[in-house]
């Protein structure tokens, strides 16, 4: 289990060989890599900008991911997310999450991301021609992480 | 009482500061009445820091308006999160 903020991009083989090396038992392996977008409100991004709350954000991360590993037996999981200036295409964040089989997998991956969106430190700012904005926590963000409320597995 | 007040985001921004150690008065013992003695700094500030702009941490865990503040605590003060 590891958590790391960064600024510099990651590479996605080798974060996944690592995060299952040495273990055979490991039967499935889910990843989601968050991409920067290159438009938002009809403005073209040029650019997005990034900051976290040293020691919050990690101790926020590794609850969540104590939770979705508790609930879903997850073998391991890999959380990185980048900081500071990025640009359209890059990636900005990545779950990665391993188990005996693809159910377990898929779900806590898909948690710890939702989850991420609405309890982990992070704040973002959108540059285009017309200036910048600080974006705010969405509704539909919200509402992705509410459902897990309802959803029994593993409680 | 003394305190440090971190800020991320937008009022980190536009108030023009990350962190500070203060020193607030008494009264000021829970994150809203903190927030409204802050706003008395005027301008910028009374309009940062208006309750539904802002979101709140105590020694790094989330805290809503009522919750308590001791001597000593890191508060944060911040905009809605937006990661991912």
């Amino acid at each position: 289990m590891s958590v790391l903020i960064q600024e510099v991009d990651f590479d996605l083989a080798a974060e996944l060989l690592a995060l299952r090396a040495g273990n055979s038992r490991v039967g499935a392996m889910v990843s989601f890599v968050g991409l920067v977008r290159d438009f938002s409100h009809d403005e073209t991004i040029e650019s997005i900008y990034l900051e976290y709350y040293p020691s919050m954000t990690e101790k926020a991360l590794n609850k969540i991911i104590d939770e979705a590993t508790t609930r879903w037996n997850l073998i391991n999981v890999r959380v990185i997310h980048r900081i500071g200036q990025l640009i359209a295409s890059d990636q900005i964040v990545l779950v990665a999450t391993t188990a005996l089989h693809r159910g377990e997998a898929f779900a806590g991956c898909e948690f710890i991301i939702d989850y991420l969106k609405t309890a982990a430190p992070f704040w973002k700012k959108e540059q285009t021609k017309v200036g910048s904005e600080w974006l705010e926590t969405r509704a539909s963000d919200v509402k992705r992480m509410e459902h897990w409320h309802n959803d029994t597995t593993g409680k | 009482m003394k305190i440090k007040l971190v800020y991320f985001g937008r009022p980190r921004e536009h108030l023009k500061v990350s962190s500070e150690a203060v020193d607030v008065p008494a009264e000021a013992s829970t994150l809203a009445a903190l927030l409204a003695w802050l706003r008395l700094r005027g301008d910028v500030w009374a309009q940062e820091l208006a309750d539904s702009r802002v979101r709140c941490a105590i020694n790094q865990e989330f805290a809503s308006l009522p919750a308590a503040i001791k001597d000593n605590d890191e508060v944060a003060i911040f905009s809605p999160i937006s990661g991912g």
